[in-house]
């Protein structure tokens, strides 16, 4: 059926490390995405962390 | 789409029409270059939220010095200017932000915007927020200065923090000798916060903050008091272990009501009752909260608005088959919001989100991204020389320590260079309009900036030189900036070395060549190793997905370890889940399956795997694939302690679903069997959760029955936590046991006598049961070393499969183009692992549906005129990318010689094959001997 076309992008509400991850997979394969974030800049809780287990990487 | 909300979803699955209100910035986001001007000039402090409150942040602001995008925002709730504008004030004060924009990007008068944007599907990720632990009073949190959440306590810790990492107390400054941390801040407390539920996190990251803590302060005493440590993620355990036996963390396993100030001098005390059963009190110099993730009230609005469930515990609703799928059709949710979550499980869901989306919308694939396009490339072969040099000011980030108009003057001079110019910002907007015109205009060839980091800003000038019809590597960046006008605080000496790397740059570039993009070619089928529910999700999912699957079963049949389940943990019947994927793998036309087959050979690289499958009757079949999922599963451990298999009753937790429990009154069930001890220091993840079913169903069945629960931790973590607290309701009864001093089972006539030292009263008692059930664990295969030898793909300490990333790849192996995905990888249960599946399937489709990887043209090349085959840079090749040709000689008779080849997908350009080479015969191309030594020579010749 003609008017149950699909429209070929997403909307990701929330811009942590979650929402970054599934947009750049959507994107990766072909999807054009809209990443929504209520804060001035994504990164979410995890740029908050000081070092993360187990590498002591920097969340960065 | 930043400072950005949903207010309104109409529409269906396939065609929602979203409306986002967007808040004013009041800063231009193409002309603000984050020079950060502004927020010096900015006369108004507030509360940083990014350090939880420990530190202060002014009205305009970026969020962090790493924000992306790293554009700055006005506050309009506290900026001077902007509420006074709201008052309706005809006076405005302040304004000094706008008057130190150089780049003009201030605007004042910036307003809400509202878009309708139409998309085939919605991922809710709101995330979570932490527990305000200010309104439940008993922790003195918002009274007593040095009483911190554990976030606050991360911002302490951080570098970037407050503090910039030194340990010391709020209240006075004074350093930090003694720290508590009390866990289950609104966590597992329905009558101070409402949160039944456990959070899943804190144990682990108040073990984390307790052992940096210590490396920061030497001599710091740390206590966690605790009700049951949950470290059940991957490696959490031997974590644990280190942090008790090496760094020497305290762990009390006590509930603390209350902390009271001691004196006026900032002291805590604490009341608690110690391992030993004895009262004690203990005074800290601060205590942090280890506080819990709450879904915050926003987010339920939101929910209730896009018409989506959420469970009492106020996460979105799913089923343990579908984890990521919402109660609304295309709408699905990911992370913190879809139940407490660490964060490589959040990742998991986030790629398993796009997997699930994209079964939704394959039809729509591609069609509404596009592909850049870029004029047709010059060639600038046998050209002289003709390079354009362009130094950045970076507003007076440069500017202020770098004399740039004699650096200007000063790269005129240099061989080679046609034109040289300045710019306020070299990366903005018009000054990459601009440069595109100079090449055009001028015929450059060459280009060097003189500016920042190439990490950064390497990329979009590429871009730029493509736009003009120029190969992307024939620019050089001189970082003047980061390792210069930064870090000197000498104009003379700044401005004398910024010339000397830009003599350094321009030395290289003269002698950069074009580079042709490398390309591989990709078979777009998917090879799925594992019949089970992880392995037949992804396979389901890639093929919905469009592309070509081969499922590999080693036993007969389909189905793999969830044969053996009757229900997830939240009570959803397993088997008619199970036959239903079978089904829906059995009948779906792209999927191909082998049962009773195993992998028997394999190789190739990322787009090109060859792997041989090796049937029962010895048929060998060749499949050919782009992308791999490991999804082999793992073993249940077999007991060889507590008399399993000896003494009749004492069976394992799967034996007893199905077991005869009639007429049977006394019950006890030993929990982590196998699992966190020497040999195997990890949680098995489930057993506890499949114990307190058991009971949960045992009580309900009969509550005259006498059901006993020996642990060591309950781990009903994140919602499981309701099903604990339902079976102490029912009276199932829990003793903790410890590792020193595990359960004895002995038969006793009729009756099996089990003996545990009771912690509460401090003595060992013995119960007389009817059945013992062994919560026994979960190991891994046998065979995972050879599968893990024949893709190259490492196993962890434990035996299991090791993901490229704990946090951030964790469905990825190192080696490109090979997933992972279910209890191959770590013990875990349904729903994590169909998560997981889904996760590989989504990060696999990220490569199948491209026909080509295009790789970064930065490689090793032979020069076979030198390379005579000696073979050393074979050796010294991490990642194998280098083989040794045998050519055969042109002339009759001549013996044959050897030449190496680089595989270019293998090649990361690393360099350590040309530093090795002792005849130049390999280079790394844009990093030639030639290159390189103009460079030093540059760098030399002063």
């Amino acid at each position: 059926m003609l008017d149950n076309k699909k429209i070929g992008s997403v909307m990701i509400v929330g811009g942590g490390v979650t929402g970054m991850q599934s947009a750049l997979d959507l994107a990766d394969a072909g999807y054009y995405v809209y990443l929504v974030e209520k804060s001035g800049a994504i990164g979410g809780a995890m740029a908050q962390l000081d070092k993360t287990f187990p590498t002591n990487d920097c969340s960065m | 789409m930043t400072l950005s909300e949903v207010t309104n979803i109409s529409g269906e699955v396939g065609n929602f029409n979203v409306t986002v209100k967007e808040a004013p910035r009041y800063v231009d986001m193409d002309k603000c270059i984050a020079c950060g001007a502004c927020t010096e000039k900015c006369p108004k402090k507030v509360d940083s939220e990014y350090d939880a409150a420990t530190g202060k942040r002014k009205a305009i602001y970026v969020k962090y010095s790493q924000a992306v995008p790293l554009k700055y925002q006005i506050d309009g709730s506290q900026c001077l200017r902007l509420t006074a504008m709201a008052k309706g004030k005809e006076k405005l004060p302040c304004g000094f932000c706008e008057q130190v924009c150089d780049a003009g990007a201030i605007n004042y008068n910036d307003t809400e915007k509202t878009h309708e944007i139409n998309v085939g599907a919605i991922v809710m990720a709101p995330g979570f927020e932490a527990y305000d632990p200010t309104n439940a009073k008993v922790w003195g949190f918002g009274v007593y200065p040095n009483v911190v959440t554990s976030l606050q306590f991360e911002r302490y810790l951080s570098a970037t923090g407050p503090t910039e990492g030194h340990l010391v107390r709020p209240s006075d400054g004074k350093k930090v000798k003694k720290v508590a941390f009390l866990q289950c801040i609104g966590s597992r407390d329905e009558n101070t916060c409402g949160n039944g539920y456990c959070s899943s996190v804190c144990c682990m990251y108040a073990i984390k903050e307790a052992v940096i803590a210590k490396a920061h302060e030497p001599g710091l005493e740390t206590s966690i008091f605790y009700m049951d440590m949950r470290t059940h993620g991957k490696e959490f355990d031997q974590y644990m272990e280190r942090a008790k036996n090496d760094s020497g963390v305290n762990f009390i396993r006590c509930r603390v009501n209350s902390v009271e100030p001691q004196g006026a001098n900032g002291d805590l005390r604490l009341s608690y009752v110690n391992n030993a059963g004895v009262q004690i009190e203990e005074y800290f110099d601060l205590v942090v909260l280890s506080v819990g993730l709450e879904t915050p009230k926003h987010v339920l609005e939101l929910a209730e608005m896009a018409g989506i469930e959420v469970t009492a515990d106020r996460f979105a609703k799913t089923k343990d088959f579908t984890p990521v799928t919402t109660t609304r059709d295309g709408i699905f949710t990911a992370g913190a919001f879809a139940g407490p979550k660490d964060i490589p499980q959040a990742v998991v869901e986030g790629s398993a989100a796009a997997a699930a989306v994209a079964d939704v919308l394959a039809p729509a694939r591609n069609e509404l991204t596009k592909e850049a396009v870029f004029p047709e490339e010059r060639n600038i072969a046998g050209e002289e020389p003709k390079i354009g040099v362009f130094v950045c000011h970076c507003g007076s980030n440069i500017a202020g320590m770098v004399d740039v108009e004699a650096v200007e003057a000063y790269a005129k001079t240099l061989p080679g260079v046609a034109h040289v110019e300045r710019n306020l910002f070299t990366c903005s907007q018009d000054a990459q309009e601009g440069l595109a015109v100079r090449i055009k205009e001028l015929g450059l060839n060459r280009v060097a900036i003189a500016a920042c980091t190439p990490r950064t800003h390497e990329p979009l000038f590429r871009e730029t030189l493509k736009s003009a019809g120029l190969n992307q590597y024939l620019v050089e960046m001189a970082n003047i900036r980061n390792h210069n006008s930064w870090v000197h605080d000498s104009k003379e000496i700044a401005t004398k070395k910024a010339c000397d790397l830009v003599r350094m740059a321009v030395a290289k570039v003269t002698f950069s060549a074009s580079l042709a993009p490398i390309s591989v070619p990709i078979t777009q089928t998917a090879l799925v190793i594992g019949g089970g529910v992880a392995g037949m999700t992804s396979a389901l999912n890639l093929a919905e997905q469009g592309f070509v699957v081969t499922l590999v079963e080693k036993s007969a049949k389909l189905g793999g370890n969830a044969l053996k389940l009757d229900h997830t943990w939240s009570g959803e019947e397993v088997a008619p889940q199970v036959a239903k994927l079978i089904d829906q793998v059995n009948w779906n036309e792209k999927i191909t399956v082998f049962t009773e087959t195993e992998v028997s050979a394999a190789e190739g690289f990322v787009g090109n795997f060859k792997t041989t499958l090796k049937g029962k009757d010895g048929v060998e079949t060749v499949i050919e694939h782009g992308a791999g999922v490991v999804a082999v599963g793992a073993d249940a451990y077999q007991p060889t302690e507590y008399g399993y298999g000896e003494i009749a009753g004492v069976v394992n937790g799967i034996d007893f679903d199905s077991a005869d429990k009639a007429g049977k009154k006394n019950f006890v069930f030993i929990q982590c069997v196998g699992s966190r001890e020497e040999g195997h220091m990890y949680c098995s993840k489930v057993c506890c959760t499949h114990s307190v079913q058991s009971a949960i169903a045992l009580k309900k069945e009969d509550p005259s029955r006498n059901v006993y629960i020996l642990y060591r931790d309950m781990r009903t973590y994140a919602q499981r936590e309701k099903l604990y607290r339902e079976a102490r309701s029912l009276g199932v009864m829990f003793i903790n046991y410890e590792i020193h001093g595990k359960p004895q089972v002995t038969k006793n006539g009729d009756v099996i006598d089990v003996q545990v030292i009771d912690h509460v009263l401090h003595r060992p008692v013995i119960i007389k049961a009817d059945m013992v059930v062994l919560a026994s664990g979960i190991r891994p295969k046998s065979d995972f070393k050879t599968l893990s030898q024949m893709y190259k793909i490492s196993l962890d300490g434990d035996g299991f499969f090791q993901e490229a990333h704990a946090k951030l790849r964790p469905v990825d192996f190192a080696t490109d183009g090979m997933f992972v995905a279910g209890m191959a990888h770590y013990p875990k249960p349904l729903e994590e692992s169909v998560a997981q599946a889904l996760a590989a399937s989504a990060r696999a489709a990220t490569l199948l549906s491209k026909l080509e990887v295009t790789l970064d043209a930065i490689k090793a090349q032979v020069d076979s005129s030198k390379c005579d085959g000696c073979a050393l840079c074979v050796d010294v090749c991490p990642y194998h990318a280098i083989s040794l040709l045998e050519v055969k000689a042109t002339a009759e008779g001549a013996a044959p010689t050897k030449v190496i080849d680089v595989n270019k997908a293998k090649c990361k350009g690393c360099g350590l094959c040309q530093a090795t080479c002792p005849k130049e015969g390999v280079a790394v191309a844009g990093f030639t001997l030639q290159q390189l030594s103009s460079q030093v020579s540059a760098a030399l010749a002063i």
